[in-house]
């Protein structure tokens, strides 16, 4: 690891996230206990577990803000699932293939009829959600198995919850396919230019079907996990989620127009996110300030290497 | 049959259908609902549709210049609290000077993103995604958890909603619907007729082009982005009229609103073609089914956002569609 790589995205992010890390530690003792850094998982892990999916779909130049509302839809349908008589299992397979319908819905949408996916998962945004409202109304449902609780909430291996478990495999997983993998290629190639991508062969169409697919599952999932962890649904569940997630695939250096970024900064990118969060509760800092220190985050470490690039371009000149 | 279609430009055959989508939705709602077509229910659906109207159009504005703005809602928000608690100590302010004050606070925070966006070179969903969560952190910090009410607005602003410009027989046009569509006229006028509006579509619909033509895009996309914040503060203005009432979520949501009322008008995504009187319709048939749902008996109101996300939809996949067949019409001519 030379000098020179602190000046990638990745080492810019790095350095954010030790000075995140070094102020947690000084202004909160508490930060470094396990339970502190399980919490700090555990209260967005919905979210990080879609970003995986999500980085796939903006590396591709796409984009997909259905999945918050496909997340509220699976949670709500669980939810009606089991108090309906279905047993736990079936209606978590009934849920995942839910999300798997979803995602082929966008997909097909999307590949097909060449409708832009911005246009599409906007649509379904509306869409699923209205169907997560119309599932429960107003109200609200609760009296899960206890085991599916459980699952949500308690260790699974050792003091680490069901969820974090899964999303590390989900990283390990994505890491070693766009990375090392000829699908991980395809997926970059396409996103960098996708008529290049075409003449070369690649099947556009089954590479974007496969990821939207993926992303509708790996909601479908986030749902589930969302609901099991709060034992309890309504048809707002995980409402504007999409915002939170997207935030941190772009934070990560994965670029908007596609083609650009990689797993390591999405990772950097969340823990910067996490700890922030986290360490501003420490020290009483609302969520909405959170949100905007976020924001501010997200807008200045575009701004930041563009200025620099400026700056040092009128200087040379 | 086809022959008569190709006389027509896509775009106006697009109007065209649309306009047919929303008679057919008038024409089944008044089959379903007693006394749906009433001046009431003009009212109702115009004015709500009014509010919306100016972000539509600031959108719209954006969309063409291949920019995207996701914080109109949290600046109609802003404006309808910060201004609408400014008026509420300073009573004696003129209406004109009010909407003016508007303007100029939502054209700030436009002004905001399109610096970003034109000299920061931020993509501009980064920007507004960034903004939409600053600006609604100003709020809820701004705010300090009160809410205002209509008791501390002047009596020109609470009775400014229910005020009529003009009826048609018993169809009344409210003033603060005449203000939206004169916003929506003013857009249409200069966008179509006037030079200097024209480069807005030119650096959409080719960036490179357009260079080469000697425009300035990075200052035309920043005047994009202060022409939609101000029209949010329009849309901020009507907001508070309207209700009165606001808390720090006012407008919360908008930014979708404004985005499928672009999108069913027709506007192009990618940037570079859409008409303001797509605009227009996109948000009056987007509100118009929002309105009349809650009235139809056959399903329950929570049917609202399903059915609307469905119409956006197959809105979008008619038109590409026709866009589809119309091109292979043409194709098969030459």
């Amino acid at each position: 690891m030379t000098l020179q790589w602190f000046k990638t995205w990745e080492g810019l992010l790095l350095i954010i996230l030790a000075i995140t890390l070094t102020s947690n530690v000084i202004l909160a003792p508490e930060f470094l206990t396990l339970q502190n850094q399980i919490n700090l998982f555990q209260l967005s892990i919905e979210k990080i577990i879609v970003a995986v999916a999500m980085t796939f779909i903006i590396i591709n130049g796409e984009i997909d803000l259905s999945v918050a509302s496909i997340m509220g839809l699976s949670a709500c349908t669980f939810g009606v699932l089991v108090n309906n008589g279905f047993g736990g299992g079936s209606a978590i397979l009934l849920c995942l293939l839910l999300g798997f319908v979803a995602g082929g819905i966008n997909a097909l949408l999307i590949t097909r009829l060449g409708i832009p996916s911005l246009v599409v998962t906007l649509a379904m945004l509306i869409a699923f959600r209205g169907f997560a409202r119309v599932l429960l109304e107003d109200q609200g449902l609760k009296d899960f198995p206890l085991w599916f609780n459980a699952l949500g909430r308690d260790g699974f291996l050792g003091p680490i919850p069901l969820a974090i478990v899964v999303f590390i495999v989900l990283l390990v997983a994505g890491a070693v396919v766009l990375h090392h993998t000829g699908f991980g290629r395809q997926v970059y190639v396409i996103g960098t230019n996708s008529d290049v991508a075409r003449y070369s062969g690649v099947n556009i169409a089954f590479v974007k079907t496969v990821l939207f697919v993926a992303s509708g599952i790996v909601s479908a999932l986030a749902g589930l996990f969302y609901a099991g962890r709060l034992a309890s649904v309504r048809g707002d569940a995980a409402f504007g989620f999409e915002l939170d997630i997207i935030t941190m695939v772009l934070l990560g250096g994965i670029s908007i127009f596609g083609g650009k970024g990689s797993i390591l900064g999405v990772l950097l990118s969340i823990l910067i996110v996490l700890n922030l969060r986290n360490g501003m509760a420490l020290v009483n800092i609302t969520g909405h300030v959170q949100t905007g220190v976020i924001g501010i985050l997200l807008i200045a470490s575009v701004l930041g290497p563009n200025l620099y690039e400026h700056f040092r371009k009128t200087k040379l000149t | 049959m086809f022959a008569a279609f190709r006389k027509f430009h896509p775009q106006t055959l697009r109007l065209i259908a649309l306009s047919l989508v929303l008679l057919l939705t008038v024409l089944f709602f008044t089959s379903q609902i007693d006394n749906y077509f009433s001046p009431r229910m003009l009212s109702r659906i115009s004015s709500s549709a009014a509010v919306i109207l100016p972000i539509a159009i600031g959108q719209a504005i954006v969309v063409m210049t291949r920019n995207i703005d996701l914080s109109v809602g949290s600046l109609v928000g802003v404006v309808a609290y910060v201004c609408g608690d400014f008026l509420a100590s300073h009573q004696s302010l003129h209406p004109v000077l009010f909407v003016l004050l508007c303007l100029f606070v939502g054209g700030c925070c436009g002004a905001i993103n399109g610096l970003l966006v034109s000299y920061g070179r931020v993509p501009s969903i980064i920007v507004t995604l960034g903004t939409l969560a600053l600006y609604r952190t100003f709020l809820v910090e701004y705010s300090d958890a009160r809410t205002i009410t209509t008791d501390s607005l002047p009596k020109w602003l609470v009775d400014f909603p229910s005020s009529t410009l003009f009826s048609i027989g018993p169809f009344e046009v409210r003033t603060i619907v005449a203000l939206a569509l004169l916003a929506a006229l003013v857009a249409w006028l200069t966008l179509s007729r006037l030079r200097v509006a024209r480069q807005f579509y030119a650096v959409g619909s080719n960036p490179d082009a357009a260079v080469f033509a000697g425009i300035n895009s990075a200052r035309v996309v920043f005047w994009a982005f202060v022409i939609s914040g101000m029209l949010a503060g329009l849309s901020g203005f009507i907001f508070l009229a309207k209700f009165g009432n606001i808390t720090v979520v006012a407008g919360m949501g908008f930014e979708l609103k404004s985005v499928a009322a672009v999108v069913v008008g027709g506007v192009n995504i990618f940037g570079g073609s859409g008409s303001i009187v797509g605009v227009l319709l996109g948000t009056v048939l987007v509100d118009t089914i929002d309105n009349s749902l809650i009235r139809w008996a056959v399903v329950s109101e929570f049917w609202r956002e399903a059915l609307l996300g469905i119409l956006i939809m197959l809105a979008v996949i008619a038109d590409t569609l026709m866009a589809r067949s119309f091109g292979r019409l043409k194709g098969g001519n030459t």
